[in-house]
């Protein structure tokens, strides 16, 4: 049989520790919710999480969730429920895998950690519409179901430069939710505690930066797989002190693997990037897929979205309306090009690996022919693979493997 | 009964969703046997017969079998096999092999379409498959062959007939299904509805990818539908190449990769 021999990944050490500041934070929302003595705001994974955290709120990101039931696989048997009231199986996989787990009652959090029966409860909504417009609709599902008021910023979309009238706008648009979070929260806003939440996000950001830096070094410390785990406190934590501890571990784990030498991926050769969402039901299946063929995913748009370089507590509002808007994702795909090309060049990229993620058209981004645009420019091959972030009805996992097998042959071609 | 005649050979076989294929190639690159099976359940099984097939029509014994490559859904399926290449490095491979200048190749198999380009060199610049559904495939002629309950291989000669072709409109093989049965209900004839489902196939896989000069088509729903080349000759306004086994050109690139590999020692 020609069955190939699996090759072994390498385990980040600092995960255990990871697990625990995770863990910890799902406790204490759990606590709060049951408890009532700290106000819970629900935020979008890049809105205004700062000016929430100031006021004194918990923040819980219902993305993360939707990634949870994505890992865990569940999410493909709770998309029906949303899909049964109209959520259409065409949007937003994370929007209903979330509403679809709401409505049967069940949550990855309660199999994660013992006595965690649901999500916590919301006292506020607060989105903003730099990803998508799904946000909004799952927010204002919930605001509906819940009746909790859905407080939003509304982000000019797709320019190639973020131009001053713009930042000015959503700089407005986050002064304006001081008021109703206020009223809300019982706590009266404060300028120095904002500027230290803005202090705080900066320093987590400027090092998930250094740890997805450490990828340019070869062979490459991490995968992208592993990203897309380690970047939970930079996702739910930023703005907090533990994201910032956190951090400073992992970095210190992935130098001292670089300073030996060590790859994520035995004897790495091909060096890819990959750009579109993970695939949550497949991260181990794909990162298995790629090592057993020498191929390390190490750079990725999704990983790196959570680095924010704009953050400055000295002018906490502005700049916290120029990092919410200096997103990939808001950006036209001129400037998404240019980013791009920077990625290959910076990360010393083999070939650069396309997820289609059927429901999610905002970080699909090889469909208006970026692709064939960035190979004839740096002459880099590129795969579109066709999947979804959550919704595995969407996957052919032979189709995938044959055409990752297929390009890894074509970039061993290129090298001979 | 012959007597055996020993030499060494490669074998490829390529173990497709529909068909296994299996072939023989001495040290000259000649195709000196082949054999072509459905592939069933038992893939196992189907890939020995179709190599006990294959060296009995190539008049040698597996004692003279060099190396062995697999490729295909169920290239790891293949107990006999000593590697594994995928299909899209099989086809072009085995295309190259008949037809050594840059080339498009459009390979249509029984669940799934590729589309290759090959440099002047016989690498790889870029492939694409289709998405996840049977648009334009061979499940996709099966599916109307039942509907329209016509043999497979009547279909391509209804079409041939067809004086004044159906187009069906829709992506989806259930949708263009129910296009059939109106157009039957309508009174419309058969080889013009046929030649239709035919027209469907072309555009599906002229939708997937833009062509280079030369374009080579293979795959077993070509050897068993070559008025699908015709059409997409007439489409694209020149001659399109067919190797003399397009069914095969998988399994024949699969024993050319054989014997790129370093030859194992017979003992």
């Amino acid at each position: 049989m020609t069955e190939e021999k699996k090759v072994v990944r390498k385990k980040i050490e600092a995960t255990s520790t990871m697990n625990k500041y995770m863990a910890d934070y799902f406790y204490e929302l759990n606590r709060a919710s049951k408890s009532g003595d700290r106000k819970i705001a629900w935020c979008t994974s890049v809105g205004p999480a700062e000016l929430l955290l100031s006021m004194g709120f918990l923040v819980y990101y219902p993305e993360n969730h939707g990634a949870l039931l994505g890992t865990s696989r569940m999410s493909t048997e709770v998309i029906p429920n949303a899909n049964v009231i109209g959520y259409s199986p065409d949007i937003c996989s994370y929007l209903t895998a979330d509403i679809g787990a709401y409505l049967k009652g069940v949550t990855p959090l309660s199999k994660a950690f013992d006595g965690i029966e649901s999500v916590p409860k919301p006292d506020v909504l607060v989105y903003n519409t730099n990803q998508c417009r799904d946000v909004k609709d799952w927010f204002g599902w919930y605001s509906r179901e819940l009746n909790v008021p859905s407080l939003g910023i509304h982000t000019h979309r797709n320019p190639t430069d973020i131009e001053e009238n713009v930042v000015s706008s959503i700089t407005q648009q986050i002064r304006d939710l001081v008021e109703p979070l206020e009223k809300i929260s019982g706590n009266k806003f404060d300028l120095e505690k904002l500027k230290k939440v803005v202090a705080l996000s900066r320093e987590c950001s400027e090092l998930w930066k250094e740890v997805l830096q450490t990828a340019s070094t070869n062979p490459s410390p991490l995968t992208f797989f592993d990203g897309t785990i380690h970047m939970g406190p930079a996702v739910v934590l930023r703005g907090t002190q533990q994201a910032v501890d956190y951090y400073k571990i992992l970095l210190k784990e992935l130098k001292e693997r670089v300073k030996n030498k060590e790859g994520a991926v035995e004897d790495e050769k091909f060096r890819i990037y990959w750009e579109g969402m993970p695939v949550w039901g497949r991260l181990r299946a794909h990162s298995e897929l790629f090592a057993n063929l020498k191929a390390c995913v190490l750079a990725s748009t999704y990983c790196n979205s959570w680095i924010f370089t704009d953050f400055n507590p000295e002018d906490p509002f502005t700049s916290m309306a120029k990092a919410y808007s200096e997103l990939f994702i808001v950006k036209s795909d001129e400037a998404k090009e240019k980013y791009m090309k920077r990625m290959i060049d910076f990360f010393k990229i083999d070939g650069v690996i396309y997820h289609d993620a059927k429901t999610c058209p905002n970080n699909s981004n090889n469909r208006y022919g970026m692709p064939q645009r960035l190979e004839k420019e740096t002459g880099i091959p590129s795969l579109v693979i066709n999947g979804d972030l959550n919704d595995l009805r969407l996957i052919s996992d032979d189709q995938t493997k044959t055409n990752v097998e297929a390009f890894i042959e074509q970039l061993e071609e290129n090298k001979r | 009964m012959n007597k055996m005649n020993s030499q060494p050979v490669f074998v490829g076989i390529d173990v497709g969703a529909s068909m296994t294929k299996v072939a023989v190639i001495d040290a000259d690159k000649n195709l000196v046997g082949h054999h072509v099976k459905k592939s069933g359940t038992d893939f196992t099984a189907t890939a020995d017969f179709c190599l006990e097939a294959s060296l009995k029509m190539a008049n040698v014994e597996g004692k003279d079998i060099v190396r062995t490559v697999s490729t295909g859904y169920g290239r790891k399926n293949v107990p006999f096999a000593n590697d594994t290449v995928t299909e899209i490095g099989c086809h072009a491979k085995g295309c190259f092999h008949y037809f050594p200048i840059p080339i498009t190749i459009i390979d249509i198999g029984g669940q799934d379409n590729k589309i290759i380009k090959l440099d002047e060199s016989g690498r790889r610049s870029s492939f694409k498959m289709n998405r996840k559904c049977a648009a334009g495939t061979g499940a996709f002629l099966e599916e109307m062959s039942a509907r329209l309950d016509i043999p497979l291989e009547k279909m391509d000669g209804l079409a041939r007939q067809s004086e004044k072709m159906i187009k069906l409109g829709s992506f989806c093989t259930v949708f263009s299904a129910t296009e059939v049965l109106e157009n039957i209900r309508n009174g419309k004839k058969l080889p013009d509805i046929i030649k239709g489902v035919f027209f469907s196939v072309v555009n599906r896989i002229m939708e997937m990818d833009s062509l280079t000069e030369k374009v080579v088509m293979t795959g077993g729903v070509v050897a068993h539908n070559p008025y699908l080349v015709n059409m997409m000759e007439e489409m694209i306004g020149r001659e399109i190449l067919v190797p003399v086994y397009p069914q095969l050109s998988g399994a024949i690139g699969a024993a050319l990769h054989a014997m790129e590999k370093e030859p194992i020692n017979i003992t």
